[in-house]
């Protein structure tokens, strides 16, 4: 099985569910599995999973020899999103699945290129009587000019053979169609663009289904984008089942997926979406994923049915009719899941994180993540994902006023990350439901939804302050899917009275199976929702001795698919100990959510008010909230201060870590050296202490407002701009001032404690220097020049910081190594991004070690972990290239989208496979790379560097602002030709911006040559070339 | 905003009570409490004159979203276009929550105004999970609706129900047929339907086959059929307990017996059972939805199709006789189709009409109209390789 790699925008976490639903179906049958993929913080690169794990690249090359030592029978391409595929589709023309006789399981390479090839398929979709939109397929920018002729603007530009729609995008005019073209040319496999009528305004709906060989054939879910065909299915806001389709469109377009599939031979599970007319039965067939996709994993929760699972099954060779219904235990799973709620798919977007970025959304992907709500009307349903998406706000409407009306209709014709807020602020501020549906190109029965939710707010604020509300308000704003937050808030009461007088007066929220068919035939899963809009609850709670384990929620910049192998390795370990296991998590994108997981899964809202409606429900011994990363973590004292047991570290000894002040003191009063720092509430105390420090300094707002962060301070004028521009200083919020240890090795551990002694899993060097995020650095187990006594300097320092935290579970530090000096920067009382990476690198299992320590005993071994001989070297993956406009450049803000790591018995062999894993080329004797020299380098201090690319046969050309400024056109048609093979910009950090040097690094991020920011880096892919 | 809402109840014949609020006609009603799993469709349903005589919940909790187009759109053949019969047949509607603001480009009113309009009842705000549940447990039953003053006096509607007859004691085919012949469609090979009930998804399929339709009462005779000189006759879908049609099946036997090309279709297909001398049965809780697994048992193939039916055949009462099984039931193994091993004559429990549901089984009227134009049964591979 193929797995998807690193995580990026377009192929996320869903890839480890589908992988891990195939591994199991695989085992369950008896068949020895053999896995490639690099993502090391999966959960299908467990040992459970699979017996053969490849750490390498997604790559023909690398595939070939996992082929060539593991002769496999069989290849399955479909459940590792496109990287698979693509790798497929490569393996199958290099000739290699023929030499070593492996049979492609599943849709078969025809019908795989039959779906890709977008002239192939607009060819057999008509073949089949299958409509298609106008469109004329392209191999150079003169030819798309053509096909536009013909169709007119605006067209949409298509790429083949990408994921996310990678590449593509609207073009409204020539300027746009040039720039998108050649972007689309060059991420296209096959060089091949679609110029397409564009359908805006049309309805997007999707249906998933499952067929085998035998052409049984089955409908799983199908989906209703709100957005319409304007925004890219991954960044729209998804309703399953669809909403507002008769019998007859839906069957129309049901019957029509069902030959679509036939004729491209789909065996397993494909993906279909149409656009279909607002004012018609008129409809077109735009795209076929012939594979397991992000919609597929929103259809397998949405729905309850185990698509990946099945589709596996399928691959083998069964037929759906010999399947059961792994639900009901009892029927078969050739049906169609039938919903008796809906549910709402919302995206988590982090544009706001990236410099340049346009917060615009449209035809390509975006969002990093997403969040399923259930609930039984689809206010309630809305209202929640747009909870679970966004933690800050309270609902789709934001507090404060609404803007006028011209600026709120505005932003719904150019819909930003923000449109699900946008569209109840239009209301809010008169617009009237006929233009709101008109501007945004929303059907007007989600804009009535809308309006429901938007008028019972307004009710809600007119209500006399401090004013119990009554019985039927708070049903009905219940229903309406308000939190008590937001009611406490309207009504000036707080969260916590509205839940008393909710509660005394019998408004509570009842629980409800998700059990694929309605309660038609009885069932025996425990995939529930919670909801205020039914009256009796389904699931008593059990009798056993339990424990709740929260997720992560959704996926975001910072918080991803480590943070599922932590739910779920702890969810097992728990379990080992004799405990039922109750997961609570709203992300679709996850194995934690799959229903075959725990005990108990509430797909459901990681609030406080959720959170204690199911402790109050379930009883259980405590919450675990130390593996689902600093959302769960973040809750852990509004739990404790309203009597939930947390299990493992306390809430205290969270917060002491967590607070500058508190810790800063621990560490004096361990002796532990930490970087020089305060806390100003004037401008003037910030610069007395930074000339007395030194410059640079790292400097971070204590109040975190959107979009403000830590940033690196060079000198007084940058510190007098930040201060008083930015405006971060006041007497209500200091500004936390640090020193910044330049040139000093960054080093971090992760452990597990139980208070009283401490196991250091590894310690792991970043090959950056100090100053590049955690989450962005590249790293080494074991650590590749940090001496002796720096590393008992760092064991001792744990064990004490554990010991003096009383720490019950896993923990992560950071320090500075310079020589043999260390220093602490930061604790984490919680299990980290690297904690999957460290376990598998070391071959040990610390959250196992761990467990019994948070439920009160002691570690299983008192040992440190020993150093492994092999090296594991993690790389990030960017997902710069889906980001408008962002500037590929790196900081101490994390700005990663995922990671991969790989193995090598030397340094530079482990680092050469992750930089290719993360879609990074090796230069090679030959090639060309272009040195930006930013005005404060000095042509010297690279040299070295230069010259020992240039003593590896790769010229590269220096070139300063005043040089580039009359070489641009010709710096860009180089990078353009494929010529240039990286561009060096060491510009971390640093707060100069020049628009010129901005210019050449985005052409290369939009042309994929890979942009360094560091020296590090550069010196490591130098370690790759070789000698 | 608390706008005043009409309390309604629905009272089950066991005694418990739903309460809810009330929209369609303020009206009580009295009916077969049945459930439905389509997520579509509610259009169809209601005016599937199979529902006559029940209340119909549906599962999917928001109902009446694109609303309700005219009558007057029609097709190509002159039916209405959006519908299965000209009126509401459902004796009252259960839903979680009926739509006031509908959005389709065919819709003219809302799902209330229409209920209304057609003096329908029905009770939304209903945790129609949970009463799915009692009818899954205990089987369907009688219930009655009520909404406004009526809902408060409880004594009386336990009277009204308790004094209502049976579900399955009235003719309630009689109710939803035609007093005499109706003619769709030009000149052309003619097919009759013993109208039992028909839903237009019938008559539309037959028409677009080429097939002239003939739709005579239910109760005709086989003289009275026989004189419409049929190319094939189809025994279709309609209300109530296929026991009270004994005269249907003995008229359908003679066809059968006649070697009159016949098709039958849901309690079409009862009927064809109990002319051969099989039994039928009541479910506990009917099968009615989009999504039923049947398994073609000549080829082991697979479909989904859509269903709406309270009695099936008895299998082990079809011993003996001629017919043997087509389909089966994937889900609980109830008999889904029959043909007759030497006669011109084949039958399904589903519909292959769909409307709603899905077209999977549509080449069920394909291999009738093969069968009409042969005028003799197919079997085995011809079975199999009719165009579908």
């Amino acid at each position: 099985m193929i797995g998807s790699g690193a995580i990026k925008i377009g192929e996320a976490g869903e890839f480890d569910y589908s992988g891990s639903q195939c591994l199991k179906a695989l085992k369950e049958e008896g068949v020895d599995s053999v896995l490639v993929n690099p993502n090391i913080a999966t959960i299908q690169t467990s040992s459970q999973f699979s017996d053969h794990i490849h750490f390498v690249p997604v790559t023909v090359e690398s595939v070939t020899k996992v082929i060539e030592k593991e002769r496999p029978d069989g290849i399955l391409l479909g459940f590792g999103g496109q990287t698979a595929l693509n790798c497929g589709i490569g393996l199958s023309e290099a000739g290699v699945l023929d030499r070593y006789g492996v049979k492609v399981l599943g849709t078969p390479i025809r019908g795989i290129q039959l779906t890709e090839d977008r002239d192939l398929f607009k060819k057999t979709m008509i073949g089949c009587d299958v409509p298609v939109p106008r469109s004329v397929a392209a191999y150079s920018y003169d030819e798309a000019k053509k096909a536009t002729d013909e169709l007119g603007f605006p067209v949409i530009i298509r790429v083949a053979y990408t994921l996310g729609g990678k590449g593509g995008g609207v073009a409204r005019n020539l300027q746009e169609l040039s720039q998108i073209v050649e972007r689309g040319l060059n991420s296209s496999l096959a060089h091949q663009v679609l110029v397409e009528e564009y359908l805006g305004g049309w309805k997007q709906i999707e249906y998933e289904i499952m067929r085998d060989w035998g052409d049984n054939s089955v409908i799983i879910c199908n989906m209703e984008n709100m957005l319409g065909m304007r925004v890219h299915t991954g960044d729209n806001i998804v309703v399953a089942p669809s909403q507002t389709l008769t019998n007859a469109e839906y069957h129309l377009l049901r019957t029509a997926a069902l030959r679509a599939a036939k004729t491209c031979g789909i065996v397993g599970e494909c993906n279909i979406q149409f656009a279909l007319h607002p004012g018609s039965e008129t409809y077109a067939a735009i795209e076929i994923n012939a594979r397991l996709s992000r919609s597929s994993a929103l259809a397998s929760k949405a729905t309850g049915y185990p698509l990946a699972y099945v589709a596996a099954k399928l691959a083998l060779g069964y037929h759906l009719t010999e399947l059961k219904n792994r639900v009901s235990g009892t029927t078969t799973a050739l049906f169609e899941p039938s919903l008796d709620y809906l549910v709402v798919k919302m995206p988590r977007w982090d544009t706001v994180k990236f410099d340049g970025a346009a917060r615009g959304i449209g035809t390509s992907m975006k969002s990093i993540g997403e969040v399923m709500a259930v609930g039984r009307g689809f206010e309630e349903a809305i209202q929640k994902a747009a909870r679970m998406a966004n933690p800050q706000q309270d609902g789709v409407v934001r507090a404060g006023r609404p803007r006028e009306l011209s600026a709120a209709i505005s932003s719904l014709e150019h819909p930003s990350d923000t449109i699900a807020f946008d569209l109840a602020e239009a209301l809010r501020a008169g617009a009237r439901e006929a233009d709101v549906a008109a501007k945004s190109e929303v059907d007007p029965w989600f804009v009535s939804k809308y309006k429901n939710v938007v008028d019972f707010h307004s009710f809600l604020e007119s209500q006399p302050p401090g004013a119990v509300p009554s019985k039927e308000t708070l049903a009905r704003a219940k229903k309406l899917g308000f939190s008590d937050r937001q009611i406490g808030d309207l009504l000036g009461m707080g969260e916590d009275r509205v839940r008393e007088a909710r509660v005394r007066l019998g408004v509570t929220p009842v629980t409800k199976v998700i059990d694929t068919l309605a309660a038609e035939w009885p069932s025996k899963t425990n995939y529930l929702y919670q909801t205020f809009d039914a009256a009796v609850d389904e699931a008593p709670p059990t009798s056993g001795k339990k424990v709740m384990v929260l997720g992560a929620g959704p996926y975001r910049i910072g918080s991803s698919v480590e943070f599922d192998w932590g739910t779920m390795n702890m969810a097992w370990a728990m379990k080992g100990l004799g405990y039922e296991v109750v997961v609570v998590n709203c992300n679709p994108e996850t194995v934690s959510t799959d229903f075959d997981m725990s005990d108990r899964l509430y797909f459901e809202e990681l609030t406080v008010e959720r959170l204690l409606a199911i402790y109050d429900k379930e009883k259980p011994e405590g919450i675990i909230l130390c593996v689902g990363g600093q959302t769960p973590n973040d809750l852990a004292e509004s739990l404790e201060k309203r009597g939930v047991r947390i299990l493992g570290t306390s809430s205290q000894s969270i917060e002491t870590a967590e607070d500058r002040t508190k810790f800063s003191a621990l560490l004096d009063r361990l002796g532990i050296p930490q970087p020089a720092w305060g806390s100003f509430r004037s401008p003037a105390e910030a610069a007395t202490f930074c000339s007395r420090v030194g410059y640079p300094v790292i400097v971070r707002p204590s109040h975190v407002l959107s979009g403000s962060a830590m940033r690196v301070i060079w000198d007084p004028s940058e510190l007098e701009v930040y201060i008083t521009k930015a405006a971060m200083v006041n007497p209500a919020f200091p500004v936390v001032v640090s020193e910044f240890v330049e040139g000093a090795r960054e080093v971090e551990v992760d452990a597990v404690s139980d208070g009283k002694n401490t196991v250091i899993g590894a310690i792991i060097e970043h090959v950056q220097d100090a100053g590049i995020h955690s989450g962005d650095a590249i790293m080494s187990i074991p650590t590749v020049s940090v001496g002796k006594a720096a590393k008992e300097k760092i064991r001792v320092y744990t064990r004490s910081i554990a010991r003096e935290l009383k720490a019950r579970g896993p923990l992560n530090i950071q320090f500075l190594v310079r020589g043999a000096s260390v220093y602490v920067i930061e604790c984490n009382l919680r299990a980290s991004r690297s904690l999957p990476y460290v376990c598998k690198a070391t071959g040990v299992n610390l959250v196992d070690l761990v467990a019994p320590a948070i439920e009160g005993g002691s570690l299983k071994r008192t040992t440190d972990v020993e150093e492994p001989k092999r090296f594991a070297v993690k790389a990030p993956m960017f997902s710069f290239l889906q980001m408008d406009g962002a500037d590929p450049k790196l900081g101490v803000e994390m700005r990663s989208t995922g990671e991969v790591a790989c193995f090598g018995d030397t340094f530079a062999e482990a680092l050469s496979q992750a930089f290719l894993a993360t879609g990074r080329r090796i230069p090679k004797k030959g090639d060309k790379g272009i040195m930006l020299l930013e005005p404060w380098q000095r042509s010297e201090g690279v040299k070295p560097l230069l010259s020992r690319f240039r003593v590896a046969g790769i010229e590269v050309q220096e070139l300063d602002e005043a040089a580039l400024g009359s070489r641009m056109a010709e710096v860009l048609r180089a990078i353009a030709s494929g010529k240039v093979s990286f561009v060096l910009s060491f510009n971390a950090n640093t707060n100069v911006d020049s628009e010129a040097f901005h210019t050449v690094r985005r052409k290369a991020v939009d042309l994929q040559v890979q942009v360094l920011s560091t020296k590090e880096e550069a010196e490591a892919l130098l370690l790759c070339v070789g000698p | 905003m608390l706008t005043p809402k009409r309390d309604a109840l629905l009272l089950l014949e066991d005694g418990s009570m739903f309460f809810g609020e009330g929209f369609g006609e303020e009206a009580d009603s009295v009916g077969e409490v049945v459930f439905n799993t389509g997520m579509v469709g509610y259009l169809e349903s209601m005016t599937d004159p199979s529902y006559a005589g029940q209340i119909l919940t549906f599962t999917y909790p928001l109902i009446g979203n694109y609303g309700v187009p005219p009558y007057s759109a029609r097709d190509g053949f002159g039916l209405p276009r959006f519908f299965e019969s000209d009126s509401i047949k459902v004796k009252g509607v259960v839903v979680q929550e009926s739509c006031d603001a509908p959005s389709h480009w065919a819709s003219k009113r809302t799902l209330s105004k229409w209920m209304e309009s057609e003096g329908v009842p029905g009770i939304q705000g209903v945790d129609t999970r949970t009463l799915v549940t009692r009818l899954r447990e205990a089987g369907v039953m009688m219930g009655i609706i009520a909404s406004g003053r009526d809902a408060k006096d409880r004594a009386r509607l336990h009277e009204l129900l308790t004094k209502a007859s049976s579900y399955s004691s009235q003719n309630l085919a009689s109710m939803v047929s035609v007093p005499g012949p109706v003619v769709h469609g030009g000149p052309g090979p003619r097919v009759v339907i013993l109208d039992c009930g028909t839903k237009y998804g019938i008559v539309r399929n037959l028409l677009r086959l080429g097939f002239q339709v003939v739709r005579l009462p239910y109760d005709s005779s086989y003289s009275a059929v026989m004189k419409q000189d049929p190319a094939g006759v189809v025994v279709c879908n309609g209300p109530g307990d296929p026991q009270l049609l004994r005269n249907t099946a003995k008229c359908v036997g003679s066809l059968i017996e006649g070697e009159v090309p016949v098709l039958g279709i849901c309690l079409g297909e009862q009927v064809i059972g109990m002319s051969q001398g099989a039994e039928t049965f009541k479910l506990k809780y009917g099968h009615r939805g989009q999504n039923k697994p049947c398994v073609d048992l000549t080829t082991g193939r697979g479909y989904v199709t859509s269903q709406n039916h309270g009695y099936a055949i008895a299998e082990k009462t079809m011993k003996g006789t001629e017919l043997r099984q087509w389909f089966v039931n994937a889900d609980d193994g109830t008999i889904e189709g029959v043909f007759h091993a030497s006669r011109p004559c084949m039958a399904v429990q589903f519909h292959p009409e769909a409307t709603p549901g899905p077209y999977d089984t549509i080449f069920v009227f394909e291999r009738f109209a093969e069968m009409a134009r042969r005028g003799k049964p197919l079997r085995g591979e011809e079975i199999r390789s009719v165009k579908t």
